[in-house]
């Protein structure tokens, strides 16, 4: 038979050639069915599937395109009925979506047609763009109520498909129909319809289950419209006689219905019966539906389970893997703690032999809820755990493996049920692991890794360097993916305090430490640092605290020594994220006219002193480092900073106060093996002892097996075993103080303890950003070699570059565990604070002061005088339109100043802005005032020098003065000037002093490129242009002087060619390039 | 809602596929239910077979499974009485003449039609006009784009244009 189908398909493009053959070419529009040919042999002439895909598509277009074309349009105008059944069902097929309003107005006329079956499509055809358009429909809901109370019950029978719909959604709009739908169904029932309706002499068996659905969902929880409903729910149990099988199919909904609405215990005692008939019937279906009938009754009627006790144990050996599957889900809800043993040990069974990935989810999820919720002992639950995570492996929901360490690390209200749980639990693993060449799932690795690391001291025999022996092992299996040895590492670097000198740690620092995998390197790096400081490492892996929330350092201020060495070598303030991304988008901007002086002073009022006395004078708590950058922002914020604690100190931890009670009660010794996990062991070995088991039991095995499985439904008051009720009260209780955090903990506790061996890779790393971060400083770093041709010494570009470095194998190492931190359950605890250079504080208070004017480029805080009482710094804004020169006197003192005075001396070659003298009442102790100055240049120069003087009082003391002076340079009033190749043409002709220098360079480096890298970046000179060996340069002294250069490169030396509108600027700037030129 | 309709032979070739929603595939194993599962949706598949062919149903919750079961049925017999002893090489050869009686009994994924009668007088009468524009053209290839011609009243609405007494309803008398 299959044979010769396949021939004659193969025969089929031949075919269709002929027909088209036989068409003939004077067909004006392709046919239909010629089309189809024409389709089925190019597609046999493809030979990618590529082709066909691309084929199937176009064809789909053009589908489409006649669907969308007037065709149909006009077919629902036709006055051939056939016509017009064809356009609606076409409609109700594949009609788009935005055609919906060209014709919904004719087929709402269709509504009013003579002929029933229109009207019956019509009323389909809206369903649909009911389905599609809710929205555009809406206005017809009316017409919908005219369709339900058709003389025709076609038409009334597919107005019910949008009823059903509707009342699925919102069943209170509709509970003013339930009269009409009874009454149809009562004239259903009572065999008004004509005998065409008959099916197997049934009256409409299909409309009768649609209106009993409608009628379930309109009762549900509402007795009035239950009431309603009663009498003819009553006369449908009645009337079906059991003949055929669409009478089950009425009988199942009848039930259904009754079960749904508002409980009738007349009309339940009959369901009840019915249900019997299904469940005891031997058509598998009709066992199938009573069983699931079943499932949802049971919650209301538990009894009922008893009564077909005998039945669901048949089931549960029924070959049929849905009968099966549905008697699991009935016994899942009807679980108890008496018979929850049996019931978890018949699913596990079950998933033995499962192989759908579905099915095995659903029901590990459903076992791992009852061992949870009724587990009668320890032992029991963490056999059928291991069962769970052993059968479940990698595909269950992450969530059991994560409860269940929760479950263990929480505990219960007994202390020493806790502890007997976890004992358990390790020497269970323990055994688990001893089993050569056993296979475990990489989930169940980790949570044994887990439990092994946080409870083995439990044990009282053995030792740490067994179970880290076992671990090792596991570390060293070729099938333990890279995830779950970061979980094993965890559980050695816990283990490590409690086995000092254990060689199996060393060996497994020495063979990690080489490692390819980053992460672990990484990790046996830290072990190993740990491993020198014992002290710390016992402090940071206390025993038995994994539900103690671990404290971090959110502000890191630890690395407050790390970042001043940064800053004092001129690397940029951090910036968070979104302050570089603001910067970003407003870098097109060319006047800045937000009020610095506000808010930077008051920044400076507020630079949180804590109350502590440092010996330099000044010192800033590292939250103003921290959060400068984003405070600055604000207006105002000069309180911000005094509620906040100081909370880091050197050693990154604080030892916990509670050193637990070390009296372990007596361990008893747990049997390494229960009935349950051999289950699962030899089921995983061989299934057929399983299955044996199944097949010898008697039927006297099944009577045990029935009262062990329906133990405690009858006797007890129902509701209470029933577990689907919340009121039951779960076996094993969470704490419900603790978060979710918590089992998550071993590995942050890990990077914590980075804090203490090294200053750079102590960083906890909260984000990507910090990243970014140190790119930032390196590229501030450039920019201001570039500039302050004073401050240029410093070797910071290459500092930054490697310390990126650093940081970047860091991070990754640590992208994994990074994620940790973000828990923001974790609390801020605060050590003893650091003490820091007075250096390193002040360049802390310039990231700080500086963070709000950080869109510009500017220079660090140099100090320019000081005494023992005041210091007096100064820092260059480069804007973009002017020079800021930023003063800042702070007082080291702890007494006030008075009738501080700041003077600048006035230069030919200066003009300050700002009135030049400026005083301050008051300088409170130990805080520090800025104020800036705006500079601009009256006649250019290469360097000159700016001087001025602070004057101050201290109580009654007279008057004291300080004098400083700052070099400026011509550099710092060049801004790149950005215009095109045409623009500098013109320029270049207009402008009319000319210098000319030929500039020697060192041979490597006499090459175009590198000699416009150097100008660009160190004199910040805009390229133009680049022709051949010859590149043009444009800038502009403030405030807008332009001048151009001309730039040839050959043979070792680079010609320098200026022009400029002012006569000395081009001398000046020769000089400077000269300098960076031949310095490069 | 009945979300697609699909038929089987013994070897798993599909004979027939109708979908009502954009779905994904399937590879189901029979098992005596007549139902299956499919894993973690409200999907599922009710099935029936008939000598050499698997009649697949795939439904939603809001469909009685039983239900279903019979409709198949009256499917398999309405298609027994057009085709008078349907078999697999029916469903192969009159593919258009399957779908067309599936258009009668299921639309747009709800049931419409579940009286057999009913059915078979809607595709006698599709087929009674299929006929008819079969003498007129003369191959029923041609005859359906010659009849979708004669209904497009683009050629007489052209020469309407000035002039209003050629009317356009004579056409249809044609059928």
């Amino acid at each position: 038979m299959s044979d010769i189908v396949e021939k004659t398909l193969t025969a089929l493009p031949g075919l269709f050639l002929q027909h088209q053959a036989a068409g003939g070419s004077g067909v004006p529009r392709v046919s239909v069915s010629s089309r189809l040919g024409s389709l089925i042999r190019s597609i046999t002439a493809l030979t990618s599937k590529h082709e066909e895909e691309k084929l199937i598509q176009q064809e789909l277009a053009n589908l489409k395109a006649t669907v969308s074309a007037p065709g149909t349009t006009l077919d629902l105008q036709s006055t051939n009925l056939v016509e017009v059944c064809m356009a609606l069902t076409i409609v109700s097929q594949i009609f788009p979506r935005e055609m919906i309003p060209a014709v919904l107005p004719l087929i709402e006329e269709k509504l009013q047609h003579s002929k029933e079956i229109i009207r019956r499509k019509a009323v389909q055809a809206l369903y649909k763009f009911h389905l599609i358009a809710p929205n555009q429909v809406q206005h017809i809901h009316v017409k919908f109520r005219k369709a339900l109370c058709d003389r025709d019950v076609g038409v009334m029978a597919a107005s019910l498909h949008i009823y059903l719909r509707m009342i699925k959604e919102n069943p209170s709009a509709y509970k003013d129909l339930t009269g009409s739908f009874v009454t149809i169904l009562k004239q259903v029932v009572g065999g008004k319809l004509p005998v065409d309706f008959n099916y197997h002499s049934v009256p409409a068996p299909w409309l009768q289950i649609q209106l009993l659905r409608i009628l379930g969902l309109l009762g549900k929880d509402d007795p009035r419209t239950s009431e309603l409903t009663y009498d003819v729910l009553d006369e449908s149990l009645r009337r079906a006689e059991l003949s055929h099988n669409i009478t089950y199919a009425i009988l199942f909904e009848c039930v259904h219905t009754i079960y749904t609405i508002y409980p009738k215990p007349e009309l339940l005692e009959k369901a009840a019966r019915c249900i019997g008939k299904f469940v005891l019937s031997p058509k598998i279906n009709l066992k199938y539906l009573g069983l699931k009938a079943l499932t949802y009754v049971i919650q209301q009627d538990p009894n009922l389970a008893l009564q077909h006790q005998m039945t669901i144990i048949e089931c549960l050996d029924h070959p049929d893997p849905i009968i099966k599957r549905e008697t699991l889900e009935l016994l899942y809800r009807i679980t108890n703690a008496q018979n929850v043993s049996v019931i978890v040990q018949k699913m596990l069974e079950y998933l033995q032999q499962s192989k759908e990935e579905y099915i095995i989810i659903s029901l590990v999820g459903k076992i791992a809820e009852l061992a949870e919720k009724y587990a009668p002992d320890n032992e029991w639950f963490i056999q059928t755990m291991n069962a769970v995570f052993s059968v479940g492996g990698d595909v269950m929901h992450p969530d059991i493996p994560n409860n269940f360490l929760r479950l263990l690390a929480e505990g219960f209200d007994d202390e020493n049920e806790d502890k007997q749980l976890r004992l358990y639990a390790v020497q269970s693993y323990l055994s688990l692991l001893e089993i050569e060449n056993a296979f475990y799932p990489q989930r169940f690795l980790q949570v044994m890794s887990w439990v092994l690391g946080e409870y083995s001291y439990l044990l009282d025999k053995g030792t740490p360097e067994m179970v880290l022996t076992k671990l090792y092992r596991l570390l060293m299996n070729k099938s333990t993916t890279s995830e779950t040895k970061t979980w094993i590492m965890a559980a050695v670097t816990k283990l490590t305090p409690q086995a000092l000198s254990s060689k199996t740690v060393e060996k497994i620092i020495q063979e990690f430490s080489v490692s390819l995998d980053t992460c672990m390197r990484q990790h046996a790096f830290e072990l190993k640092h740990l491993q020198e400081n014992v002290e710390l490492m016992k402090n940071l892996f206390l025993v038995d605290k994994s539900c103690e929330d671990l404290v971090v350092d959110a502000s890191l201020s630890f690395l407050d020594g790390f970042v001043a060495e940064g800053l004092d070598q001129g690397a940029a303030p951090y910036k968070p994220h979104h302050q570089r991304q603001e910067e970003k988008l407003s870098q097109g901007k060319v006047l800045n006219f937000e009020p610095y002086g506000l808010s930077f002073s008051s920044n400076m009022s507020s630079s949180g002193y804590t109350g502590r006395q440092s010996p330099a004078g000044i010192s800033l708590s590292s939250d103003v480092s921290g959060n400068s950058a984003e405070t600055g922002q604000k207006e105002t914020n000069s309180l911000k900073l005094e509620g906040v604690k100081k909370l880091w100190g050197k050693e990154g931890y604080l030892p916990k106060k509670e050193n637990k009670a070390k009296n372990n009660p007596e361990l008893q010794p747990v049997p390494q093996d229960s009935t349950l996990m051999e289950n699962v062991d030899q089921m995983m070995i061989k299934k057929e002892q399983s299955q044996a088991l199944h097949h010898s039991e008697e039927e006297a095995e099944k009577q045990r097996l029935a009262s062990t499985l329906f133990v405690g439904l009858g006797s007890e008051s129902a509701v209470s075993l029933l577990g689907k009720t919340d009121t039951v009260s779960h076996k094993f209780r969470r704490k419900s103080k603790v978060n979710d955090t918590k089992n998550r903990k071993v590995t942050s506790a890990h990077n914590i303890n980075c804090s203490s061996f090294s200053p750079l890779s102590n960083a906890p790393y909260e984000d990507n950003n910090h990243l970014n971060n140190f790119q930032d400083k390196g590229d501030t770093g450039l920019k201001k070699c570039s500039l302050g041709s004073e401050f240029l010494e410093s070797s910071l570009k290459s500092d930054s570059l490697t310390e990126l470095d650093l940081v970047e194998n860091l991070s990754v190492c640590n992208l994994s565990p990074s994620s940790l931190f973000e828990d923001n359950s974790m609390e801020i605890f605060h050590p003893p604070q650091p003490t820091l250079s007075s250096s390193a504080t002040e360049i802390s208070l310039t990231s700080s002061l500086l963070e709000e004017l950080n869109e510009h480029v500017h220079s660090d805080l140099v100090e320019l005088c000081n005494n023992e009482m005041i210091t007096v710094s100064s820092c260059k804004i480069w804007k973009d339109d002017s020079l800021l020169l930023v003063w800042m006197v702070a007082n080291k003192s702890n007494l006030e100043l008075k009738s501080m005075n700041l003077e600048i001396t006035s230069t030919e070659n200066f003009k300050i802005l700002e009135h030049p003298g400026f005083s301050f009442p008051v300088i409170e102790a130990e805080s520090t005032t800025s104020i800036q100055h705006c500079v601009q240049m009256e006649k250019p120069f290469t360097e000159e020098g700016l001087s001025g003087y602070v004057k101050y009082q201290m109580e009654e003391d007279p008057c004291i003065q300080l004098e400083f002076s700052l070099t400026i340079s011509l550099l710092d009033f060049i801004r790149p000037m950005k215009i095109c190749t045409e623009d500098f043409g013109k320029l270049w002709l207009s402008s009319g002093n000319d210098v000319k220098q030929n500039v020697k360079m060192p041979d490597s480096q006499a090459n175009l490129p590198f000699a416009l890298k150097t100008l660009q970046q160190k004199l910040r000179l805009h390229i133009v242009d680049i022709i051949g060996n010859e590149g043009i340069l444009a800038c502009q002294l403030l405030p807008s002087i332009p001048c151009l250069l001309h730039l040839r490169a050959y043979a070792g030396i680079v010609a320098l060619w200026f022009r400029s509108s002012c006569s000395t600027l081009p001398d000046y700037l020769l000089y400077q390039c000269q300098k960076v030129l031949e310095e490069s | 809602m009945i979300k697609a309709i699909l038929i089987f032979n013994n070897h798993g070739k599909p004979r027939l596929s109708k979908f009502y929603q954009p779905y994904v595939s399937i590879s189901p194993r029979f098992n005596p239910c007549s139902l299956l599962l499919i894993g973690g949706s409200d999907n599922k598949l009710i099935y029936r077979h008939y000598a050499t062919l698997y009649f697949v149903f795939c439904v939603d919750s809001s469909e009685s499974e039983l239900g279903i079961l019979d409709l198949i049925q009256v499917f398999v017999e309405t298609l027994d009485k057009c085709f008078e002893n349907v078999c697999e090489l029916d469903l192969i050869f009159h593919v258009d003449k399957v779908h067309n009686i599936l258009a009668e009994m299921v639309m747009g994924g709800m049931v419409l039609e579940t009286n057999m009668n009913e059915i078979v007088t809607q595709i006698d009468a599709q087929n009674k006009l299929e006929k008819s524009e079969a003498g007129l053209a003369g191959a029923p290839a041609r005859a359906v784009s010659a009849v979708k011609n004669m209904n497009l009243p683009e050629i007489p609405r052209n020469i309407n244009i000035g002039d209003i007494s050629i009317k356009v309803p004579n056409l249809p008398s044609f059928k």
